[in-house]
């Protein structure tokens, strides 16, 4: 039963992650129309600037090591250490949260200038050429990160408070083998937090009902006089935070390298096509779907009766939909039928 | 046709022929006439030409050719362990098993079309590359990858005397040139083969596929046989091309199935221009050998290769392209991946039929031009 709760729990949080990456590639895919091979690289860049947040925040100097008296030793400190003291170190110490919130804009900017740079020049070309494109395109950041960051993976810890595991037995009343990290729960919280939100944005706002009627029939809704095109600008903007978001928050659980987008981003297109093209729903469930079912098919106990089922499960799992239910879990008639 | 296009198959089959033959000569003046290079040029242009009679003919766009790749590999090393160092066999079980796989994978990813069916592929050679790596390690060897042993059994060969054997063809030593010539004889074979595929009605049928399924459909023609012996062939060619790999180098590994490796077929094909017979070739052409050079380049290279320029200039010069080689060549090769579909969708043959078109154009007078519109009227 423990064991049950730990793995329903990990898988929830390997969902959450899927759910937000595959959300931002089916809001792409529904109102632009796009494959976006290049959506896993956004999720990589999220991740590393929190990265490159918390190198910055720790640029250092040299100075004096006080603790060491019989000889002149030096050690670095952090000038934000230097000059704001304890301030400064939980500052340092909170710096993925605080990406956060640079992250933000940093993923519009670059989502939107990636639209208005290259995607917006194949709305009308072929689908292999979208996928080829921006497959290129991912190659292309990816090199660029590792020219920067190199190619080994850079630990991105988090916050103090949140670096040790919650007793979760204790809470629900299960005895205390029940133990799970603390920042794993945080990111279960978080990715369903960005997940409301992204729906409350479409459902609630204006701006939401446009792209929404933008996914039932572009062309009806351009004809009504309204600038379709921008508001595509700033979906593709909506689904690059996301993605962002997304490896922010994810640096902690597994720390950046510059390859984990394409890893990822396999991963994120068969939970879209499980979900059926085009439905935000459809995205965000098989997430949560094929996360947990990755994590029970991990468990020993499933591992000793089908070997090798936890390395191909999800994979598995699209080949039987795709036959069976040609359109996904939630797909709509008419979207990317063809 | 604005190229001359040579209408005899016998003659292009011919000038083919002498052209890879005689290639150790002509590829000397720029330095790729060395038996490594060639090697992969002709594997990497049977993968290629392969991956052209799925993708360029029928338009179906696979994202796991790698699979059959590195199942070819796989399976021409255990011929090697098993039964003899032979390259037959293992050029003949490794295209074989090349096939069934694409039977497989193929009869249930062809039931789909579109994005649906290059994630479909994509996921099977996921699939394929992450049981190759753990499950399969009995078969595969896993991260160590396979190779041949001293006491494999070999029941053919009988018990090797010192040190490893190296493949054969009947006692003749595939390695160097004779590796290169048995490779290349590969690719004529391959070659013809898609030849008489692209001049054949089953040709046409994959191309009108491609244009539109929809209406073959309709006239009452089932497309998916059609589709699946072209997946077949094209798999088979992988499969062909992997156990040429395990020949030159007995040694298999699962990262030849990574989807890296699918999209790297997939660049060399559009680069060269999809759809065209001598495309493919001249893609794995140009990348397999800026690949030989650029990643071989370091900085101290490119200071020597731009010392021409003031100091200044130089040193930014260096100091950006030398993103781009050595370890970046992946970069430039996703660079060049992105411009080539931005502007030159049809790849270079595209581009060598719009640079002869406006050539023609600008060597007809003005007078003739007149003339023909004149004619026209």
């Amino acid at each position: 039963m423990d064991a049950i709760i730990l793995q329903l729990l990990n898988g929830l949080d390997k969902g959450g992650a899927y759910a937000l990456i595959a959300l931002g590639l089916t809001l792409v895919f529904g109102t632009l129309g796009v494959v976006n091979f290049a959506h896993g690289a956004l999720f990589m860049l999220g991740a590393f600037c929190a990265v490159s947040i918390q190198s910055l925040l720790t640029i250092s100097k040299q100075v004096k090591d006080e603790s060491i008296t019989f000889f002149d030793a030096y050690k670095e400190q952090p000038y934000l250490e230097i000059w704001w003291g304890d301030t400064g170190t939980a500052i340092i110490d909170w710096a993925v949260p605080l990406s956060i919130f640079l992250a933000i804009p940093i993923m519009l900017l670059i989502g939107v200038a990636m639209e208005r740079g290259l995607i917006r020049h194949f709305y009308k070309r072929p689908h292999a050429e979208q996928i080829l494109v921006t497959f290129g395109l991912a190659i292309v950041i990816q090199e660029i990160v590792k020219s920067f960051f190199g190619a080994n993976p850079i630990p991105t810890p988090s916050p103090e408070i949140v670096a040790g595991s919650a007793n979760i037995g204790l809470l629900l009343g299960l005895g205390e083998s029940v133990v799970y990290p603390w920042w794993r729960l945080v990111y279960l919280l978080f990715s369903g937090i960005v997940i409301f939100a992204v729906f409350a944005f479409l459902q609630f706002t204006t701006f939401g009902m446009v792209v929404r009627a933008g996914m039932q029939d572009r062309e009806t809704v351009g004809l009504l006089g309204i600038n379709v095109e921008r508001r595509f600008t700033v979906v593709f903007g909506i689904a690059a935070v996301v993605a962002g978001l997304a490896g922010v928050m994810y640096a902690p659980i597994l720390p950046p390298d510059y390859h984990m987008g394409m890893d990822f981003l396999v991963l994120s297109f068969v939970v879209v096509v499980v979900g059926g093209m085009g439905s935000l729903g459809g995205a965000v469930s098989a997430g949560f779907l094929l996360g947990i079912l990755q994590s029970f098919a991990s468990m020993t106990e499933v591992k000793s009766i089908i070997p090798g089922i936890d390395q191909i499960i999800i994979y598995l799992v699209a080949v039987v939909i795709l036959l069976t239910r040609p359109r996904g879990l939630m797909g709509r008639k008419g979207v990317m039928e063809d | 046709m604005s190229i001359p296009a040579i209408r005899n198959d016998w003659a292009v089959m011919a000038i083919f022929t002498v052209a890879v033959l005689t290639a150790p000569l002509w590829l000397a003046p720029i330095g790729a006439n060395y038996p490594d290079l060639l090697q992969k040029f002709a594997i990497f242009g049977i993968f290629a030409i392969g991956f052209n009679i799925l993708f360029g003919l029928t338009g179906y766009l696979s994202f796991g050719h790698a699979v059959f790749l590195g199942v070819g590999s796989y399976t021409a090393v255990w011929s090697f362990k098993l039964l003899t160092m032979n390259v037959l066999p293992a050029v003949v079980f490794g295209t074989l098993m090349g096939g069934v796989f694409a039977v497989l994978i193929g009869y249930v990813s062809l039931r789909r079309s579109g994005i649906y069916f290059s994630i479909l592929t994509l996921a099977f050679a996921q699939m394929s590359y992450n049981l190759a790596y753990s499950v399969l390690t009995p078969i595969t060897n896993g991260e160590t990858g396979l190779q041949i042993t001293m006491n494999d059994a070999r029941i053919l060969d009988g018990p090797v005397g010192d040190g490893l054997p190296s493949t054969t063809l009947f006692g003749l030593e595939m390695s160097g040139y004779s590796g290169f010539y048995f490779c290349a004889t590969m690719l004529i074979i391959a070659f013809f083969i898609s030849l008489r595929i692209f001049r054949s009605p089953f040709g046409l049928k994959l191309k009108a596929i491609k244009s539109n399924q929809t209406r073959m459909k309709y006239t009452g023609f089932n497309t998916r046989p059609y589709l699946l012996v072209a997946f077949v062939i094209s798999g088979m060619f992988a499969g062909l091309a992997g156990s040429l790999m395990a020949i030159t180098d007995p040694l298999a590994g699962a990262e030849r199935m990574q989807w890296t490796a699918s999209g790297e077929v997939v660049l060399m094909t559009i680069l060269g221009g999809t759809g065209t017979l001598i495309g493919p070739l001249l893609g794995v052409g140009i990348i397999k050998y800026f690949e030989n050079i650029f990643s071989a380049l370091n900085e101290a290279g490119l200071h020597e290769f731009f010392a021409f320029m003031p100091d200044w200039l130089e040193n930014i010069v260096v100091a950006v392209s030398s993103e781009f080689v050595g370890e970046g060549w992946h970069l430039t090769l996703g660079v060049l991946f992105m411009l080539v579909v931005i502007f030159l969708p049809g790849g270079v043959m595209e581009g060598i039929r719009r640079t002869t078109a406006v050539v023609r154009n600008l060597s007809k007078g003005p007078e003739k031009k007149a003339a023909e519109s004149v004619g026209k009227e």
